[in-house]
């Protein structure tokens, strides 16, 4: 199969099952050897409740698309609290977070000499957060690939989940790069996408809020402390889009 | 170079809330008064708004109020014989920056420290003898008592329209309050807020076990109040998104809604955002500083503004970096314990812990950090220290600090942090929990100190500070204890399930711990123990005047604003009641 088979316009759409679907059938350079093989996809309890239209992503590669997919959707599996995080918009969420200021290093002391440095000292290294993800995707690919023959995305799910395991434990040994310090960038952003306004792109119908009983942004409680002692608040949850 | 301006009476470096009282009680007293802020100007008509503030992930998870790193930060090592690297993007402290500075996106919590704090070495050798006092801990009185701070306590806790119930009224005992707290000349000027239920079992559970619980003081005005300014703050809504960001309720204090309205109204006073003070001109002969060399960051032009007074009122490290910089006072040397700037740097040691109650409703995402019940029983020497292998101590705390949904989700050990089984365990554990933590203090030690960084440098092209910190055995030994003591709290509230955090053996740069950084240009009662006098007056500049937590010569077992405040109106005194009349040394040394 050669690239030119596979739609590109469609390896760019982010969202959402079709996304998912799309991007585990992806043939990239890193792959090219390799056959093809089905998706795993696993059946989401429930569709994605909004969001028809599925949305391009900004700044990821196909590649990279497939595997922050894959990677949400193995974190946020989709059952019957919420569907899986691409459906909930976490994906996309990532995406144009990895292309604002913040991604592109805003607020950052860049300057060197770059220095390794103890673990104290925190990240010191010269990548911005994009171009840090963009490495470390690569490197876990790379990692993937060795132990289990497969990019990330294109191993079934319970791989999936061992590879993330491995990376969390600090037992997956990336070449040149930090598999558990990825890790843990990889889970803080897909829980920031799953659980941040929806405004931000992910946190689909509120569906994280909704999970926890977070009520959102309303303008008081002072009415509600004493009412509610020890008594459960429950509020439709109400976003900043509601209020505009 | 720069452009020289016309010299104005006083120039204020920093337009946090030192740099704003500052302001304030000089145009008061007459003067003309030039502010000089490096970030943007914050105004809470137009950002201090609905539904700009309520947006954790722009405010508490990508920092919008804090410092750009970008421009500046610090270096950071654990040891004096380590390499110092820079802090690329803060994390265990966050310094604000624009008009308001911190004291925006402040927790708001507001106390005072104890009587017994400002003299605290002598007291610790009184009771337990100099032997008892490591030659490695490097503490100092005071050199202003609480009995002198009270009024300025009073004032700013008056400005900040402080909640809170009072605990000693000039001597006599008040139930319900801090029993322990120093003689307040008034209550508070607004009664405490709301209690939560998290809190409330704490109250009940402490005072079962004989401590002394009360509502912590918060500088969130519990009903609508007009602070002496004149300026009307509104009543805290318990939204519950305080921390890192701002009241569009007007209800948490801030330099820009407490202060800043009259300044902004007041002709004397000129304000002037997105500049960068880069030096201090000073004249060593003289021993004043002449004026100040800051880039407007708009055009570009590097201007010289020349002033009778200078105010330096930036953050800790701001103030200890330009003193360095411009060669006032001795640097301190630690091989040989010599010099006063940069030495004494302190922290607060914070330790948490959470409680799970399965099955009950705290509602936790209403609140905000000062919605909480305190116990001050093991705070400096509120206790024996008679064999307990360590000196100081900190309040206990329980809060409903607001449980925003990215950060404020916490769960038990053993459950999973994602994956199957992840959104189940967060779905039963969000609701039903209530948090904990005990604000140390930490005594300062020889080895914790700031100077200037010999490699890096910040986008202005000046040497960043480079601070050398790490934990004590003593702030170890004192942070156990307080654990010990809230742990036994914690099982008297009868929870499903708990977890205490001790912290780790070595202070690390992240994740974020507390940003009550103190010490540096400490203020004391000579210039061998100090870079000000009791006054904040500058040893070797007497129309320099340093303001903020970096002349601390320690850090006590409490949130540093409230001090920090009082010590801006009691400087501000001197200056207009004394120095005005007699420019020259108020204290001779």
């Amino acid at each position: 199969m050669t690239e030119d088979t596979v739609p590109r316009r469609q390896f760019l759409l982010g969202a959402g099952l079709a996304g998912t679907a799309l991007a585990a059938g992806i043939t990239g350079p890193a792959t090219a050897q390799q056959p093809a093989s089905p998706a795993p996809a696993p059946a989401p309890a429930s569709a994605a409740p909004s969001s028809p239209e599925a949305e391009p992503f900004v700044t990821l590669t196909a590649l990279e698309a497939a595997f922050i997919v894959a990677a949400v959707d193995t974190l946020i599996p989709a059952d019957e609290l919420s569907p899986s995080g691409s459906d909930c918009g976490v994906a996309i969420f990532i995406d144009r977070q990895l292309g604002s200021a913040w991604g592109g290093g805003a607020k950052m002391y860049r300057a060197g000499p770059f220095v390794k440095g103890k673990p104290e000292q925190g990240y010191q290294l010269a990548l911005t957060p994009r171009e840090y993800f963009a490495a470390g995707i690569a490197a876990a690919n790379a990692w993937t690939r060795k132990t289990f023959g497969k990019d990330f995305d294109r191993l079934p799910a319970p791989d999936r989940v061992a590879a993330l395991e491995a990376m969390e434990d600090g037992k997956a040994a990336f070449e040149n790069f930090n598999a558990k310090a990825f890790f843990s960038q990889l889970h803080a952003i897909t829980m920031a996408g799953f659980f941040a306004d929806p405004i931000y792109g992910g946190n689909r119908d509120k569906i994280g809020w909704k999970l926890l009983g977070f009520p959102g942004l309303p303008a008081t409680y002072a009415d509600k402390i004493d009412a509610y002692r020890d008594k459960r608040y429950v509020a439709d949850p109400q976003s900043i889009a509601d209020f505009s | 170079m720069a452009t020289k301006l016309k010299e104005t009476d006083a120039v204020v470096v920093g337009m946090g809330f030192s740099g704003a009282i500052l302001s304030r009680e000089l145009t008061k007293a007459g003067l003309n008064v030039v502010g000089l802020e490096r970030g943007a100007d914050r105004n809470p008509a137009e950002e201090f708004t609905l539904t700009r503030l309520r947006d954790e992930f722009r405010y508490v998870v990508r920092l919008e109020l804090m410092q750009d790193n970008s421009i500046d930060t610090i270096t950071f090592r654990n040891a004096p014989d380590e390499l110092a690297l820079p802090i690329r993007r803060f994390g265990a402290f966050l310094p604000g920056e624009g008009v308001g500075g911190t004291g925006i996106h402040w927790g708001a919590l507001h106390w005072r420290f104890l009587p017994t704090d400002f003299r605290i070495k002598s007291v610790l050798t009184e009771k337990y003898g100099a032997k008892a006092i490591a030659d490695t801990m490097t503490i100092q009185d005071w050199p202003v008592s609480y009995d002198e701070l009270e009024p300025h306590y009073d004032r700013f806790e008056k400005l900040c329209g402080v909640s809170g119930q009072a605990g000693n009224l000039r001597g006599t005992t008040i139930a319900g309050g801090n029993p322990f707290e120093g003689a307040r000349s008034d209550h508070y000027p607004n009664k405490p807020i709301k209690t939560g239920t998290g809190p409330a079992i704490f109250t009940d559970a402490a005072k079962s076990l004989g401590y002394h619980p009360f509502p912590v003081p918060t500088a969130t005005s519990s009903a609508p109040y007009v602070n002496p300014e004149g300026i009307t703050l509104g009543a805290c809504e318990y939204c519950g998104h305080c921390n890192r960001t701002a009241c569009e309720a007007n209800a948490k204090a801030s330099p820009n809604v407490n202060v800043m309205p009259v300044l902004r109204s007041e002709p004397k006073f000129e304000l002037r955002t997105r500049v960068f003070v880069t030096r201090l001109v000073y004249d060593k002969q003289a021993k004043r500083v002449t004026g100040v060399v800051y880039t407007d960051m708009k055009t570009g032009e590097e201007y010289e503004q020349p002033a009778g007074i200078v105010i330096l009122s930036s953050f800790v490290f701001g103030n200890v970096q330009h003193l360095l910089l411009a060669g006032i006072g001795e640097p301190f040397d630690p091989r040989t314990a010599k010099g006063v700037v940069g030495k004494n740097y302190c922290y607060q040691f914070e330790a948490g812990s959470e409680a799970f109650f399965e099955g009950r409703e705290f509602n936790p995402f209403m609140g905000g950090p000062g919605m909480g019940t305190a116990i001050d029983d093991f705070n400096g020497e509120n206790f024996d220290h008679a064999n307990l292998g360590f000196f100081g101590g900190g309040y206990i705390l329980c809060a409903n600090g607001g449980a925003p949904p990215i950060g404020g989700r916490v769960l038990p050990k053993g459950e999973p942090r994602w994956g199957v089984g992840w959104k189940q365990a967060e779905a039963k554990w969000y609701r039903c929990n209530t948090r904990f933590n005990t604000q140390g203090s930490v005594y300062a030690h020889r080895d914790n100190f700031m100077d200037l960084d010999p490699t890096y440098k910040d986008a202005l092209g000046r040497p960043l500070l480079r601070l050398t910190y790490n934990a004590t055995e003593n702030d170890h030994k004192m942070s156990r204890y307080l654990v010990e003591k809230m742990e036994g709290v914690i099982k008297a509230m009868k929870p499903t399930h708990y977890e205490v955090h001790n912290r780790p053996k070595n202070f690390t740069i992240v994740p974020y711990q507390s940003t009550h950084c103190t010490g540096g240009t400490m203020m004391g009662s000579n210039p061998g123990n100090s870079v000000v006098n009791r006054y904040l007056q500058a040893w070797d500049a007497h129309n320099l005047f340093v303001q903020g937590a970096s002349v601390f010569p320690q850090q006590h077992g409490y949130n540093p604003t409230g001090t920090l405040g009082a010590l801006a109106y009691w400087s501000a005194r001197a200056i207009t009641e004394k120095y005005l009349k007699s420019p020259g040394p108020l204290v001779h040394a």
